[in-house]
């Protein structure tokens, strides 16, 4: 089968070594262009380390405030609704500090689509614990582990699948088989977007080995053994589909 | 022809690939790129251009030819 990689992306440099975001960027390229949406693709992407998406593809992108994504990419999609409009940030920004605008717009069932990076930390300030950091986990702030009697582990894609939304699932950008199945999500987000159902997130596991403090292969295998015991993998919402 | 292709320059030596293929026939070459990290070679005779190391690449160092 012959691959190569989608010219809409044209580089990952500045990720860590093992970053999930270098795969997650390649498949919304994929998809963009095997949809035939590249040209008519706005991103809205985080300040954080997703920002750095801004210089590595070649869609239209706006880099929001931080966690601010979801309002700036609906603001978008309602004075060009012709548009495919995405807001593309981490689980700091997508649960933490911007968890009000991302259960706002699934409320309102706004069209776009959102994917959330989960490395259960924040990231690009330095591995600091999150609300996605799981029980007993070490982070910068938590050094001797994430206490689960004082600090709860939650994803906000708990809430909004509970919505009237058009597709809500979560993936792992871990391995061929996941990145094949991720690929799949993000292809019926957009689809959903494009026949006009309304809000869609999928959510992707993904390796931050710099903040885990793991050579990327041993952060791989925490997000495909442990990660997903707390965030499990699927489809939990597809309007019209079979979910 | 060549089955594969890898723009090694690219390549950050994760260590992903060379645990995802299914012939080994990827492994790190102890080539020290200008970025300072270990890079990957293949063994193009055992490559069946499956598509593995493709898909898991962070840094889109590879291309199936075939
Ligand atoms: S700090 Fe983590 S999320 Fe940020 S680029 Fe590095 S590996 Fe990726
Ligand atoms: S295409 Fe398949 S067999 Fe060939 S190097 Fe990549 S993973 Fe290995
Ligand atoms: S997956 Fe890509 S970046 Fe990682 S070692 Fe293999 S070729 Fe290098």
């Amino acid at each position: 089968m012959k691959l190569k990689a989608p010219e809409s992306v044209f580089s990952s440099a500045s990720f860590c070594p093992g970053c999930g975001h270098g795969l997650a960027g390649r498949l919304i390229g994929e998809v963009a262009e095997e949809l035939g949406i590249e040209h008519k693709l706005v991103t809205v992407v985080d300040v954080a380390c997703c920002s750095f998406h801004i210089d590595y593809w070649k869609f239209d992108t706006i880099m929001a405030a931080h966690g601010r994504d979801i309002p700036t990419a609906v603001g978008v999609k309602h004075v060009r609704p012709d548009s495919a409009v995405m807001a593309y940030m981490g689980d700091g920004a997508a649960y933490a500090i911007g968890m009000a605008e991302t259960i706002h717009a699934a409320l309102r069932n706004d069209n776009i689509c959102v994917f959330v990076i989960n490395n259960s930390v924040f990231g690009m300030t330095g591995g600091q614990m999150a609300p996605t950091s799981l029980p007993g986990e070490r982070t910068a702030t938590s050094p001797k582990g994430k206490d689960p009697a004082r600090y709860g582990t939650m994803s906000g894609l708990e809430l909004v699948k509970q919505m009237d939304v058009a597709y809500v699932a979560r993936g792992e950008l871990i391995g061929s088989s996941g990145m094949v199945r991720a690929k799949t999500l993000i292809r019926k987000a957009f689809t959903h977007q494009l026949n006009g159902d309304g809000f869609s997130l999928v959510e992707l596991l993904s390796p931050c080995p710099t903040n885990l403090n793991l050579p990327p292969v041993k952060a791989k295998a925490f997000v495909h053994d442990e990660m997903t015991k707390y965030f499990p993998l699927g489809e939990f919402v597809d309007k019209g589909g079979n979910v | 022809m060549s089955k594969i292709r890898l723009e090694i320059t690219r390549c950050k030596g994760c260590g992903y690939c060379v645990e995802e293929c299914p012939r080994g026939a990827l492994r790190f070459s102890g080539h020290i790129s200008d970025k300072g990290y270990d890079t990957v070679m293949v063994d193009e005779s055992l490559c069946v251009a499956c598509g593995s190391c493709y898909r898991v690449c962070p840094d889109r160092v590879f291309e199936i030819l075939e």
